[in-house]
């Protein structure tokens, strides 16, 4: 990974409390994992960040190598990578995610 | 080229000897699949820990050749 991306994504994970590293943006997500992965921030109603990755090559390859995850999306929290789509899910449906949030005291949207 | 589900359990199966691994083609095209992963040795790992051994297993294919897997994993209950 080039310099240049990783500050890119340091500034990212670390510049936001939630950051979704998605294909496409949440109005119009390019892969039905992303799509899962900001339907599931939406019902929390948590405010968050997003970086289309499909804008820049260099965060896209970038991404897998800087937390040892071969696949998009990837969600950060607080600076730390809580999962991708899968892990998201079973957590929502467990109410772990939320619970999660809520510990890290992540303003809600709405 | 896609995968087959053989190829998938083969491989997840040689890294974590003793898991029950249960493959569901998801779309009847080779190419989306689900995963299920259970594994005495993914005990006290979190997630994330667990995916990313059923990825190293995968020896890089995921998110190459192998596009769409859906991974759940667990321990034996």
């Amino acid at each position: 990974m080039t310099d240049d991306a990783r500050s890119r994504i340091d500034s990212a994970v670390k510049g936001n409390d939630v950051v979704l590293f998605m294909k496409g943006t949440p109005l119009f997500p390019q892969c039905g994992f992303s799509s899962r992965a900001v339907a599931i921030l939406e019902h929390l109603g948590v405010e968050y960040a997003s970086v289309d990755v499909l804008q820049d090559q260099g965060v896209r390859q970038g991404i897998k190598d800087y937390s040892d995850w071969p696949t998009i999306p990837q969600l950060y929290v607080k600076g730390e990578f809580v999962g991708g789509s899968d892990i998201m899910m079973e957590m929502y449906e467990s109410g772990e995610l939320g619970q999660l949030l809520q510990d890290q005291g992540v303003t809600s949207a709405h | 080229m896609p995968m087959a589900a053989e190829e998938i359990e083969t491989m997840i199966r040689a890294a974590i000897p003793d898991a029950e691994v249960e493959i569901t083609d998801l779309a009847g095209d080779g190419d989306h699949y689900a995963a299920r992963v259970v594994s005495e040795s993914f005990r006290g790992l979190p997630r994330v820990r667990q995916h990313q051994r059923v990825y190293a297993a995968l020896e890089g294919r995921m998110g190459g050749v192998l596009h769409a897997l859906q991974l759940t994993t667990a321990c034996p209950q």
